[in-house]
């Protein structure tokens, strides 16, 4: 049976290609980024053979736990999503924004003039292009550009692999974001035991695959490849209801729920730095010992850190039920008002590396079984808000 | 998106000096800012009620509003409070210190819109706590330069005792331009004769002869302009007429970073000022 999704005009090229096609990239002066044991996970990280894939390996995903397993396939890409996104290529954790040196006629300003820095990134899935799209309108599609993300993605070239499992954090069915790759790449794999399904999303795919050997898919190949991408869909069990979220959770700013997530997050920021998606960052001051050479450097931040919201009239989210709420009603409801989409991709990494387990689409379920709607505090009366805020803490 | 800004680094700051410096309060002082390069100095424009983001390299940027006249961009003013760590450093270099400046940013005071939109000509109510009158400054110039297609200007100033309020050898030039000035202070000090308590108090009782066609402007304390806004509904001015100049910790200015966000609002582009009731809904909630 033919695969309804099966891409017009797919190719196939076999496993031992897959070497040169990473050889082939870096000849044509890419840096190439792909899947790598480090660490005891899958992260992301420079190659320069087929040799260094995750070949054999899967993992074990639930809230709160990541373990690596061999599996019985020898396949390359056999595993879900790890801590890593493409996000750290893009908008690098930590890079220079500007930086003033001291003359005689006071300081001079200057901002990085950057090699262009060329990535290939090899194995992104479905939710990670989402995740790229996504921040592609938050960094490149407003009345201000960030210089940093705009080159970086400009030239990078995309190599998406469709899922042919999934994990049980994963939910991107719920966010219409995959499993299978839609749009946004260059060329999609789908991996058979034998080889790959290959489709070409560009002229720059195409320019790519080229240069490699491949033929014509035969029908048995694409039943296969249909099948491997199938199983991803099945084995997805976690559903977030994204229907009208964005009031929901607008609506219930003042939920009990907030008070009991609270007691349980430890405000740790994981979730935002394995977000593919978050973008807080902060500037901090790098000086030479004369103080005569200072760089600004933007690393992520993240609004779980108390400064994170500091004025010097007072710090605004000064608790981790306040933090957690803008967080979780950033990501799925202002970002909407923002950027026109959901900020989440439904790649579960924010449940798999929250320490606690935190899941956030039990917390919106959790809202939706039991809305309260918000308890319009009087609009001023700090005083009556503290009592609620005791009231809260104290309940009787 | 235009292709200037698009060749426009957001994170380039211009090389300026601090000309002149005039002390207002305790803590307080005007620093005149001349750009070094005449090209920019050129260039350079802004709105009332737009901000720059000052920079002491090694120590770091803090956001300014301006409070000098839209009009004359040349001769650039920030008030600022020396209160953390940039702003004290600015405070300890003085006359001749050499700084960045990236801006400006931020929407601006909805002068000429409250100024075509209408008919007849709109009261302007001006509503400042502490340093808040800095960026109303530059819209009081803005308005004084268009004096006679505004009605009644009044503008009230609140401050916590007498020394605190600001630029009070201006207030005679502005009753002569027929401003309606009212001051009061939380706290009486010795020779104070004026009004005592919270500015609310004279929103609350100064003559309002047209509320449909009056707009409120406000920068202070979130907390005093949340009873500003109470005051001013209660008077019967226009929620739509209603502006505030808020603030949240900015940090990029631009709108990427994330840390200046209120609800669905990037306060350092977005705002700082918006209409009250874009911000209605997320000003009623505690900690947001």
């Amino acid at each position: 049976m033919q695969d309804s999704n099966a891409p017009a005009g797919a190719v196939f090229f076999e496993k031992a290609v897959l070497d040169r096609l990473i050889k082939t990239l870096r000849e044509s002066g890419y840096c190439v980024v792909g899947p790598k044991v480090e660490q005891n996970a899958i992260i992301y990280n420079e190659l320069e053979s087929a040799d260094e894939l995750p070949i054999g390996w899967s993992d074990t995903q639930e809230p709160g736990v990541y373990r690596l397993r061999r599996n019985d396939r020898e396949d390359y890409f056999a595993y879900n999503v790890g801590p890593h996104s493409w996000k750290q290529f893009l908008f690098p954790a930590r890079v220079m924004v500007s930086s003033a040196d001291r003359t005689e006629d006071g300081w001079r300003m200057d901002v990085p003039d950057e090699p262009l820095r060329k990535y290939a990134f090899l194995g992104v899935r479905a939710c990670e292009l989402r995740a790229i799209a996504i921040q592609d309108r938050v960094f490149m599609g407003g009345a201000y550009i960030d210089p940093i993300y705009q080159q970086r993605r400009q030239a990078a070239l995309i190599i998406a692999v469709n899922c042919t499992q999934a994990a049980k954090t994963c939910f991107c069915t719920s966010m219409n974001s995959g499993p299978k790759c839609s749009e946004g790449f260059d060329l999609a794999l789908t991996e058979i035991a034998t080889g790959f399904e290959v489709e070409v999303g560009s002229d720059a795919g195409a320019a790519v695959l080229a240069k490699l050997p491949h033929r014509p898919m035969d029908s048995s190949e694409s039943s296969l490849a249909g099948i491997a991408r199938s199983r991803a869909v099945a084995q997805i069990s976690k559903h977030l209801e994204t229907d009208n979220i964005r009031d929901l959770l607008l609506s219930n700013l003042e939920h009990p729920r907030w008070d009991q997530v609270a007691e349980r997050c430890l405000s740790c920021a994981n979730c935002t730095m394995v977000c593919p998606t978050c973008f807080c960052s902060t500037v901090s001051e790098v000086t030479d010992l004369q103080g005569d050479h200072v760089e600004r450097h933007r690393t992520w931040d993240s609004c779980f850190n108390q400064d994170f919201s500091y004025m010097a009239s007072g710090t605004v989210r000064n608790d981790r039920r306040s933090r957690y709420r803008q967080w979780l009603t950033h990501k799925l409801a202002s970002w909407y008002d923002q950027f026109d989409t959901s900020g989440c991709v439904g790649c579960g990494r924010c449940i798999t590396w929250c320490p606690v387990g935190i899941d956030l689409t039990e917390e919106v379920t959790a809202m939706r079984r039991d809305p309260c709607e918000n308890r319009v505090l009087p609009i001023l009366q700090p005083i009556e808000a503290k009592v609620c805020s005791i009231a809260r803490k104290n309940p009787t | 998106m235009s292709p200037a800004a698009a060749n426009n680094d957001p994170w380039r700051s211009f090389s300026v000096r601090v000309q002149r410096v005039v002390a207002e309060a305790p803590g307080i002082a005007t620093y005149d800012i001349a750009f070094r390069d005449p090209v920019a100095a050129a260039a350079y424009r802004f709105l009332p009620g737009q901000f720059n983001m000052l920079y002491v390299p090694g120590v770091g940027e803090s956001a300014i509003s301006i409070s000098s006249d839209p009009s004359v961009p040349s001769c650039l003013r920030h008030t600022i409070h020396a209160i953390g760590g940039v702003t004290q450093a600015i405070a300890e270099g003085g006359v001749g210190m050499s700084l960045g400046l990236r801006g400006p940013f931020g929407s601006s005071w909805p002068v000429e819109k409250c100024l075509e939109d209408r008919e007849e000509k709109p009261d302007v109510v001006i509503v400042a706590g502490g340093i808040g009158l800095a960026p109303l400054r530059s819209t009081i110039y803005a308005l004084c330069r268009q004096r006679d297609r505004v009605g009644r200007i009044v503008v009230m100033v609140g401050a916590r005792s007498s020394e605190g309020l600001l630029f009070q050898n201006e207030y005679a030039g502005w009753r002569t331009q027929g401003i309606e000035m009212q001051t009061t202070v939380d706290r009486a000090t010795e020779g104070w004769q004026g009004n005592v308590g919270v500015v609310t108090t004279i929103l609350n009782r100064w003559r309002i002869d047209r509320p449909q066609s009056t707009v409120l402007m406000s920068c202070g304390p979130e907390v005093m302009m949340r009873y500003v806004v109470q005051s001013a509904l209660q008077r019967g001015i226009l929620a739509s007429n209603i502006w505030l100049s808020l603030e949240r910790h900015m940090n990029c200015a631009v709108g990427l970073c994330g840390h200046c966000q209120l609800g669905p609002e990037f306060l350092c582009k977005d705002g700082p000022i918006l209409a009250y009731p874009r911000v209605a809904r997320w000003l009623k909630v505690q900690a947001f």
